[in-house]
């Protein structure tokens, strides 16, 4: 059964988002999604400065075997992105809701973030997906 | 692992494991208003024999053939000891590497070319070919443009690349909103102030080595200028010159990001116009935007070396419409034919075969410009071992009348330059000789005359 926090929103497409505070929204994908993909080998960061929407796909995580595009949760403007993942892509593995953080967004519209599933409507997501 | 056919028994057998009454079967997917039921305008098939009858007498109209035409592909002598090694089974009939474990020869082999490329060219990376020289040059400005991110969509290209790339280039690169600027080239090279006048950005420009002419661009030159500018450079070179011209890995002050171009001369005959092979090579920071397959070196799990496909996230079977592109094989035959004759000939080998060639054009043009009406178009240009001379004739007739004698005179620049009226550009490689100049030349007084 894979981690998933308490204070954190969630996508259908395995990210998560942690609401920081003065707009900022930090971006990552679970530990379920970790777990699927296999050990990261390359990570494909946005650049700062980029205008995301949300649904869109902004950065990339490269394993063996696959390939998955990863999408923002909200419509704004990429403030910074986690460039120690360009060395070490593998500690989205190790630690996907802490150092593995991939990039944060300035949100346009806060309320974009209601709209994603919290926790408990994640878990059951990932119990529905195992049948 | 070479290729061996499966056996009527085989088959059925296997048909019984599955559960399938044969092979038909297998394709019920398809919907029947969709399969072809018959083809009806295919002739019946002809016996090996007929075949062979057939082919015989086509051959005969390539018999005895004096050969002074390149434009792209370049009549090289091959030892006989390449095709002899290339014809082994496990060569000649090995398919596309993705079972690592079932094709550690194919793969060391692609390894092994990977490697003699970067050494040819100075680049960081090669992947294991491209179709062709034409659509290589596609690929690297797709490649330009994919590195740039946010580029500019505009490329440059010089008119002295070679005029079959350059429509190649287009159909591909255009149908991707991508605007190709072809830069004129009056003297017969691309002068570097002409970027001067270019005004905007640009991802990239496209540099040939020699070019179409026969004749050596200032690549130094043009590789900063066009770096000067924000925009990559891409070269596209003849890989036999490169033994004896400066790698576009050294190219101005930092060399070029991407370098590409048609294998062919390195062993490959010239089979009426092909099958050849494309390379593509660049820098170690723009790697994960090349097309194409890639094998790396690796160890497995008890710490043996081996070799495997490798960055395959750039690729079809993993990455689908986000793919680097939609390539998703390679020339592996004459690949394997071209690492042969690198590895036979060596650097040397290859340094006396551009040497010989080069040298024998500076005999042969000797020879033609005593001929009254022969000149040299670009005079003032230095040339690898191709040249396009201006003569009293057009070139088209005189091409037409030597070849009733036998005889290929070179390439008709009429239509596609015609502002340098219809010159003849003439190549000659290590395989001609001065009483081949002289077998020419007495011709060619006997038509202009």
């Amino acid at each position: 059964m894979s981690e998933i926090p308490g204070d954190l929103k969630f996508l259908k497409s395995h990210e998560w988002a942690r609401v920081e505070g003065d707009g900022k929204v930090t971006v990552g994908i679970s530990d379920h999604a970790q777990g699927l993909l296999g050990d990261l080998v390359y990570v494909e960061l946005p650049t700062v400065g980029d205008r995301v929407e949300a649904g869109n796909a902004c950065a990339v995580v490269e394993s063996v075997k696959a390939a998955s595009d990863v999408y923002s949760p909200v419509t704004g403007k990429v403030v910074e992105v986690n460039s120690a993942l360009s060395d070490k892509p593998e500690t989205i593995n190790e630690d996907a809701y802490g150092d593995g953080w991939i990039f944060v967004i300035e949100a346009e519209d806060a309320e974009q973030l209601n709209e994603l599933l919290d926790p408990d409507a994640y878990a059951e997501l990932l119990e529905d997906e195992d049948h | 692992m070479p290729f061996i056919p499966h056996t009527e028994a085989d088959v059925r057998e296997m048909l019984a494991a599955i559960g399938a009454p044969d092979i038909e079967a297998l394709f019920d997917e398809i919907p029947a208003a969709l399969k072809v039921q018959s083809l009806a305008k295919v002739p019946e098939g002809l016996s090996e024999m007929e075949v062979v009858r057939l082919m015989r007498g086509r051959a005969k109209q390539d018999e005895a053939i004096l050969n002074f035409a390149g434009a792209g592909a370049y009549e090289h002598h091959i030892p006989a000891a390449i095709w002899q090694i290339v014809g082994r089974g496990e060569f000649y009939s090995a398919y596309t590497p993705y079972q690592a474990e079932a094709s550690q020869g194919t793969l060391q082999l692609i390894y092994e070319y990977q490697t003699m490329m970067t050494r040819l060219t100075g680049m960081d990376i090669s992947n294991a070919s491209m179709y062709d020289g034409a659509t290589a040059v596609a690929e690297a400005v797709l490649m330009a443009e994919r590195s740039a991110k946010k580029g500019p969509r505009r490329v440059l290209v010089p008119e002295s690349l070679h005029p079959a790339y350059r429509k190649t280039m287009q159909a591909i690169v255009e149908l991707q909103d991508i605007e190709i600027v072809t830069l004129p080239c009056p003297d017969g090279a691309l002068d570097p102030t002409a970027l001067d006048a270019i005004e905007g950005e640009f991802t990239a420009l496209v540099v040939p080595q020699p070019n179409f002419f026969g004749v050596l661009e200032d690549v130094d030159a043009l590789t900063d200028a066009a770096h000067a500018r924000g925009g990559l450079v891409i070269a596209v070179v003849n890989p036999m010159s490169l033994a004896l011209l400066k790698a576009p890995g050294s190219w101005g002050a930092t060399g070029v990001d991407i370098t590409c171009g048609d294998g062919q001369p390195l062993g490959v005959p010239l089979s009426s116009g092909g099958p050849y092979f494309g390379f593509l090579a660049c820098k170690k920071e723009i790697v994960r935007n090349l097309p194409g397959r890639i094998v790396g070196r690796t160890t497995d799990l008890d710490g043996k070396g081996g070799f495997t496909l490798t960055l395959q996230a750039r690729e079809q079977h993993i990455r689908r419409a986000k793919a680097t592109s939609n390539i998703c094989t390679n020339q592996g035959l004459l690949v394997t034919a071209a690492t042969i004759y690198m590895s036979l000939l060596g650097p040397d080998g290859l340094r006396k075969v551009a040497t010989a060639s080069a040298s024998n054009l500076r005999a042969l043009r000797e020879r033609l410009l005593r001929i009254p009406g022969v000149a040299p178009l670009f005079a003032d240009r230095a040339h690898f071992h191709e040249l396009a001379l201006t003569l009293p004739k057009s070139a088209a007739e005189v091409v037409e009348a030597l070849a009733a004698e036998r005889i290929v005179a070179g390439v008709s620049l009429g239509e596609e330059y015609p502002q340098h009226g219809d010159a003849l550009l003439v190549c000659t490689t290590e395989t001609k000789s001065d009483e081949d100049f002289e077998l020419l030349a007495k011709a060619l007084e006997r038509v202009l005359g």
